[in-house]
């Protein structure tokens, strides 16, 4: 008899109370050019925030700046009223940012990679529920294989099997499309969906036009 | 402390997939230490007396010799954006990979000191010393050299630099480490050595994390 398979689906430990994300009067200054000045814009749970622009127009900087992983050179990012400076474990405990890099360890395997990230990110993640995040995104089978023997696109899809397995609130994603195929990207346009109807929050840029219904656009 | 766990436990991980880099820095210290017996030749005499300078010496190089990569390869891959960006206190992470650091690079050297110490003609109370010594001593070593790889941290160059930030700072330990084999090969009380260098690894231990914790942040941003 084989078991019954496990569905990986999106869970978070809900309260259901709204969550907000709010930019105030953001400055970003790279050398002696002036990046983007007074930026304001405001998220609350469910909403998708696309930042668009041209190369070097400063989205990444912008979204380095909402996980405050860099400083502004004035305003401040605010989750749920408060400054994120203020508390930022409870805030990180939220977020989830994903660069243009993959951050996964090449020596290491699929399944270490996630295992990693859940004792990093202190979260739960029992072996199950991680065959099972790996077996939506098409990876049961190479969870033992080192992340070095992985294509692009297929490493970005052991970073969706994280995104499905870290339970944040937040998401924040630079090019989160690229290198997908068409059959992965309508699995990471699932994803999201599912993220945003349980009340997650998503900032995100891509070159690509996205798919999702009440995207906010912000171009820079 | 499950995050401090975590942390040695995947630095472990990636050192045993990755042998090569932690096994130069152990050669480097082995054959450093085998080459001056050979060059100065059979003077037991004169042996005794720059065992522990050679041994302290070699051990603090092949120190230096890995310890840019403590968070340069972290860096490289954006795992290091991940690190600070978790929930868990940057300080305890860092200390975790400061500790794995010294499992892979300083505990080595520890055990393998006897069996260098031998070839000096060192008797047994001075092995035990020197052990003592390491053992005191190579802890401040990978958590001083912490500060010099995440302040080099995306510097072109970085290792050369790093070393000439670190080794000025190495020079206590270097002195009271060799210092207490050294007095105790000529059979006097290197109790006091032992004090100072416990001071230096509780001083060291105290301060150290937060230091580099800071100076990553700032590189990273």
């Amino acid at each position: 008899m084989p078991k019954p398979l496990m569905t990986a689906t999106l869970s978070l430990i809900s309260s259901q109370s709204s969550q907000a994300l709010e930019a105030r009067g953001l400055s970003c200054v790279r050398g002696d050019k002036v990046l983007f000045t007074g930026l304001s814009f405001q998220i609350a749970s469910g909403d998708c925030l696309h930042v668009r622009g041209e190369n070097g127009v400063g989205k990444t900087s912008l979204l380095r700046l909402l996980t405050g992983l860099s400083k502004a050179e004035a305003g401040a990012v605010l989750w749920n009223g408060l400054p994120i400076s203020a508390e930022p474990s409870a805030f990180h405990r939220e977020l989830l940012f994903l660069g243009h890099r993959d951050a996964l360890k090449e020596e290491l395997s699929v399944l270490e990679n996630l295992q990693m990230y859940a004792a990093l990110d202190d979260v739960q993640l029992p072996l199950e529920k991680a065959f099972a995040a790996l077996r939506r995104f098409g990876l049961r089978g190479r969870e033992n294989l080192p992340v070095h023997f992985l294509s692009a696109g297929q490493k970005r899809r052991v970073l969706m099997a994280r995104m499905l397995t870290r339970q944040a609130r937040l998401w924040i994603l630079d090019e989160p499309f690229n290198a997908l195929d068409i059959n992965a990207v309508a699995e990471l346009e699932s994803l999201i969906a599912e993220h945003l109807a349980a009340g997650g929050l998503l900032v995100l840029t891509s070159h690509q036009s996205i798919n999702l219904p009440e995207l906010k656009v912000l171009d820079l | 402390m499950s995050a401090l766990l975590a942390m040695i436990h995947r630095d472990l991980l990636l050192v045993m997939r990755r042998k090569s880099e932690v096994l130069t820095a152990l050669f480097f210290f082995i054959v450093v230490t085998s080459l001056f017996p050979l060059g100065i030749g059979a003077d037991p005499a004169l042996l005794r007396k720059i065992a522990p300078g050679v041994i302290w010496v070699a051990a603090l190089l092949s120190t230096l010799l890995g310890l840019h990569r403590m968070f340069a390869a972290d860096d490289a891959d954006g795992t290091l954006e991940q690190i600070v960006l978790s929930p868990q206190p940057l300080v305890l992470l860092i200390t975790g990979k400061i500790i794995a650091h010294w499992i892979v690079c300083g505990l080595p050297l520890v055990i393998l000191a006897p069996i260098i110490g031998i070839q000096f003609d060192l008797d047994l109370s001075s092995l035990l010393v020197l052990m003592a010594t390491l053992l005191l001593g190579t802890p401040v070593l990978s958590l001083l050299g912490s500060i010099g790889a995440a302040l080099t941290l995306g510097v072109r160059g970085g290792s050369v630099l790093m070393s000439l930030l670190i080794l000025p700072l190495y020079i206590p330990v270097l002195i009271f480490g060799a210092g207490a084999v050294y007095a105790s090969s000529v059979g006097l009380d290197s109790s006091g050595y032992f004090s100072l260098l416990g001071a230096l690894l509780i001083l060291a231990l105290a301060f150290v994390p937060w230091v580099s914790a800071a100076a990553i942040k700032i590189a990273i941003e």
